[in-house]
């Protein structure tokens, strides 16, 4: 992050405005991959009408970088109408896409409409594992063409390759490739859990051995030494900070518009058809907890080696059952990351308190003698 | 001499943060903040009013300056965004326009 934009996070921090959204527009989709935590069905989205009047809302709410995900965004039959209305509200505007349908004449008008970036899931450099993930036939090749297509209007692209057991070996060649593409490439170890809770999918991600091999692999990390090493003991300062952003300069809209802290952390806070936006993020309860929540307040946690380094993500550890908690998934990491075992780890290897007392008590050992 | 007239560049992303506008070029998402003269004056920038006229209504109007002093600094100011292409600055009226609708305001909180 750039120390101006770091600034101004920090500003609006202190000034309590939602500085940067998510918003789904849809949940229907054209893949199916495999380690996908939605629902695809359509529940009733928002209508053009109600997004507009979301946008409105959001700008005067004082929300600068808006993101728009889904599902598949250009599924929705008013997605550039949407996206102009966003741009004309001068909103900072990154995609997050498949763009299995982003041909020529798209890219075009993505150009003329200037969003800020492009966000492109690309799995494999080879169409037997991309396709075998978005069990879309041919879905590789066309969103590679979509690439092309954008980078050739001077867009910004970034690929995103989630990691798991399947593509494990390709993350070096998505790499080459995107290099070769001029694009800027992304690395994410991390499956989460469906929306509703289900962890079926967690069993697709990488184990410990592929994540240690990630986490020391220089051309992803850097200097190995730096990245792996045992963090320093927790400051006064660092046990005052916040767990993230989440709730705090940033929130997620759904396409049914409940609003949420994060994409990743499930908690409803209210519904924008029923409740202005603003409104949902100053006042709602639940957000408020949330935001109430410091490093130090954290169970399990506070008393982890990693505390101060863990990617630990409150979204993931309220699905686990108590947003407080620790985050599995990111104990893992912390673990494949130094070879220390976090607090939470350490704490569900112990063995159970012993609770029965076998030995016989002296007087009726006497009684019975 | 002729006048100098100012536009905001429909291509940029811009929020309004506590009365600093904070904008994101459309060339390379470099970001700027403007103070908040300098948020009055981007603000104001329509295209259709020449900048003396801004100086002298909205922010000669505001604050205690030599009009002449603030039509320099505007002047100067207008420029150097320009060069950023945050900024349209022509000696004609610009016509505003943003793909797919109207120029509106970049709202913002408080």
């Amino acid at each position: 992050m750039s120390s101006l934009l770091q600034e101004m996070t920090d500003k609006a921090l202190a000034l309590g405005v939602p500085l940067s959204v998510q918003l789904d527009l849809t949940y229907r989709c054209n893949e199916r991959c495999v380690h996908c935590y939605l629902d695809h069905e359509d529940h009733g989205e928002m209508t053009t009408v109600e997004i507009k009047h979301l946008l409105d809302e959001m700008a005067e709410a004082g929300v600068f970088i808006l993101t728009l995900s889904g599902g598949e965004i250009f599924l929705r039959k008013d997605f550039f109408e949407l996206l102009e209305y966003a741009r004309s509200l001068m909103f900072c505007v990154k995609l997050k896409t498949n763009a299995v349908m982003i041909r020529e004449k798209e890219a075009a008008r993505l150009r003329d409409l200037n969003i800020q970036s492009i966000q492109i899931s690309i799995y494999s450099h080879r169409p037997e594992i991309h396709d075998a993930i978005t069990l879309v036939p041919g879905s590789l090749k066309r969103s590679l063409d979509a690439v092309r297509f954008l980078k050739s209007q001077g867009l910004r692209v970034i690929i995103a390759n989630v990691l798991m057991t399947e593509n494990m070996q390709d993350y070096s060649s998505v790499r080459a490739l995107s290099a070769e593409l001029g694009v800027e490439c992304t690395l994410d170890p991390t499956v989460t859990p469906m929306m509703d809770g289900n962890r079926s999918v967690l069993k697709l991600g990488v184990d410990q051995n592929a994540l240690r091999q990630v986490f020391r692999d220089p051309a992803l990390v850097g200097d190995v030494d730096e990245f792996c090493a045992i963090p320093a003991k927790a400051s006064e300062s660092e046990l005052d900070a916040l767990p993230c952003s989440a709730g705090h300069s940033a929130c997620y809209v759904s396409p049914y518009g409940d609003v949420f802290p994060c994409v990743q952390f499930p908690l409803p806070t209210g519904n924008v058809r029923s409740r202005r936006f603003i409104d949902i993020w100053r006042h709602s309860e639940r957000m408020n907890e949330v935001r109430s929540i410091r490093v130090k307040d954290l169970t399990t946690c506070t008393q982890c080696t990693h505390v101060t380094q863990c990617t630990r993500c409150p979204g993931l550890a309220f699905m686990e059952g108590n947003m407080r908690g620790p985050s599995s998934q990111d104990c893992e990491k912390s673990f494949a990351r130094t070879g220390i075992p976090s607090a939470n780890m350490l704490s569900r290897r112990r063995p159970a308190p012993n609770l029965v007392q076998i030995r016989a008590l002296p007087t009726l050992a006497g009684a019975t003698a | 001499m002729s006048r100098l007239y100012v536009a905001r560049n429909p291509r940029v992303a811009a929020r309004c943060l506590d009365g600093e506008m904070m904008i994101m070029s459309g060339r390379d998402s470099t970001l700027f903040t403007l103070n908040k003269t300098a948020t009055i004056l981007w603000q104001a920038a329509d295209g259709a009013t020449p900048l003396d006229e801004i100086v002298e209504h909205r922010i000669c109007s505001e604050f205690d300056v030599e009009p002449a002093d603030a039509l320099q600094d505007a002047e100067q100011l207008a420029r150097e965004l320009a060069s950023h292409e945050v900024l349209q600055i022509s000696d004609q009226p610009i016509p505003q326009r943003i793909p797919g609708g109207p120029t509106r305001d970049a709202g913002g909180s408080r």
